[in-house]
């Protein structure tokens, strides 16, 4: 246990320390991060406004309250992507990572959790900025702002797990960009990443109950922006648990089997 | 004329290289069905809540949506590709090996890749499009198609010029592999026509990002929007564009250090 401790503070705190470096690069990419939920928010406050100030609840206010909380969540949620994993399982690059006596999920989880707090940083000046443009309405509960601190940890455990299972499938077949677009896609609709789980039909959000998405999205967001009751918010935080033990058990299976697959090409 | 033999010499090894893995035709078909069948639930949630966004129609958004994809296509296909491996031979200092080679510089990166396959999503957008036409209540006359195919062109041309202008910085930011992200970010913006954005976003999405020039324009060209003085601008912008990333290019390869590869 002291020897995973020991090793997830040095991972984060070298990520901290090489990523703050590429300053420029992490704002290219935020830009890239912020387009998209502001497309999203002028969509839906348009269709807010010609409705007569609000569709499905949310006023333009609470809309862009949702959005610019997607913009931390998004940031949070950033793992290591299955193309990644494919990158690495093509090249043989991951005969490295097997010399080393961990797993080498450990190296993604902690090294992104450090990035993470150099995104948080770069991130805090441009929600400023987003919020004098959009005037979000947010007015949590300190219950909420608790909820949502531990729900976008949890946010990020879950992504990292469903997509470090999508990678692992690599091992088997090295043509994996079809089922990767597909569960983004899955993933763009189910989530509450283009909008909030409540605009969406009744039976879509039904189907959402079972899958995994939505924790990494809309449960963070409507966790700070929505009127969940206490219960809400703690069966989600449980939910979110629920999905990031299934994920590990997911990734411990394929691995168990996968690896044997595996034949380091080059390197 | 030496640069057409050139260019069709790279297409016929692009095509020749993706022909043997005829499979990877099937997986990009699917995958342009993927990108359409969510384009598509995104329209029908928008028309479900409503029965036109920023005075365009259901069938005109369809249109704007096959352009959208048409146009994504030939990026992906012809353009980010080749400005993708620009960035990675900046990084390792191997554009030496393109540098010294007897042909401009700026036109032999521009070409080099050809992603035969992704064409799948042109097709798919000009089907979608098509289809949109089909349903829109007015007909597209032989003016408004030439003046949708030289949108279209012009377009293309200053996404071209913005992509090597964004690559083009790596010679001095060197490490620039979110460029690609940030590109598909701004792009997806084109989905929807840019004037339903704020103003400040417009603005920036016509001149800073021409995405406006290469979607909205062209599909105001199909839906009778679009004026004589607009078409005019964007001829323009494209040649200032042209000559911007010219400019730029020729100001980077002066710093380029090259790297002992």
């Amino acid at each position: 246990m002291r020897r995973y401790i020991d090793f997830y503070l040095t991972s984060m705190k070298i990520a901290i320390l090489e990523q703050f470096q590429y300053r420029a690069q992490n704002y290219f990419y935020m830009v890239g991060v912020i387009v998209e939920p502001t497309i999203y928010l002028v969509v839906w406050s348009t269709i807010a406004n010609q409705q007569g100030g609000s569709v499905g609840g949310y006023t333009a206010g609470g809309l862009a309250a949702y959005y610019i909380v997607w913009t931390l969540v998004r940031q949070m949620n950033i793992v290591f992507t299955p193309y990644g994993w494919e990158d690495r399982i093509q090249h043989g690059r991951l005969s490295m990572e097997l010399m080393r006596p961990m797993h080498p999920i450990h190296s993604d989880v902690s090294y992104f959790a450090g990035w993470k707090f150099v995104m948080i940083l770069l991130w805090i000046p441009v929600a400023a900025i987003l919020a004098l443009i959009f005037k979000p309405t947010l007015n949590p509960t300190w219950l909420q702002v608790i909820v949502f601190f531990i729900a976008i940890w949890g946010a990020y455990l879950v992504r990292t797990m469903i997509y470090s299972v999508l990678g692992l499938i690599t091992l088997w077949t090295t043509r994996v960009s079809a089922l990767f677009e597909l569960i983004f896609a899955f993933e763009m609709i189910l989530s509450g990443r283009f909008v909030p789980m409540t605009l969406m039909p009744v039976w879509v959000q039904h189907v959402a109950n079972y899958l995994p998405f939505q924790w990494t999205f809309f449960f963070p967001i409507n966790a700070l922006v929505g009127q969940s009751s206490p219960v809400v918010l703690v069966t989600g935080l449980g939910m979110q648990l629920l999905w990031i033990l299934i994920g590990i058990v997911g990734v411990r299976i394929i691995w168990h089997f996968g690896v044997r697959r595996f034949s380091s090409v080059g390197n | 004329m030496k640069i057409i033999k050139l260019i069709w010499s790279y297409l016929r090894i692009g095509i020749a290289n993706e022909l043997q893995y005829r499979a990877n035709f099937f997986i990009q078909l699917f995958q342009s069905f993927i990108a359409l069948a969510t384009g598509l639930i995104v329209l029908w949630l928008v028309f479900s809540k409503t029965t036109q966004l920023g005075g365009w129609s259901q069938p005109e958004l369809l249109a704007v949506m096959g352009i959208y994809m048409l146009v994504g296509g030939v990026i992906q296909s012809a353009i980010q590709p080749n400005m993708q491996r620009l960035m990675n031979e900046i990084q390792d200092g191997t554009l030496d090996f393109t540098l010294t080679k007897p042909v401009d510089g700026q036109i032999l990166v521009s070409i080099r890749e050809f992603r035969f396959w992704q064409l799948t999503d042109v097709i798919v957008g000009l089907v979608v499009m098509i289809i949109a036409i089909g349903q829109l209540n007015e007909q597209v006359g032989i003016l408004q198609a030439l003046a949708f195919a030289a949108a279209l062109i012009l377009g293309g041309i200053m996404i071209y010029c913005f992509w090597l202008i964004l690559t083009t910085t790596a010679f001095w930011l060197i490490r620039i592999w979110e460029l690609v992200n940030l590109f598909q970010g701004l792009y997806a913006a084109g989905r929807w026509p840019v004037t339903i954005y704020p103003q400040w976003l417009r603005i920036g999405l016509t001149f800073l990002v021409p995405v406006a020039f290469a979607v909205t324009v062209p599909a105001q060209a199909l839906t009778n929007r679009l004026t004589p003085l607009t078409l005019l601008g964007a001829l323009g912008l494209a040649v200032l564009l042209v000559a911007l990333a010219r400019f730029i290019w020729r100001l980077g390869v002066r710093s380029y250090s090259g790297a002992s590869a």
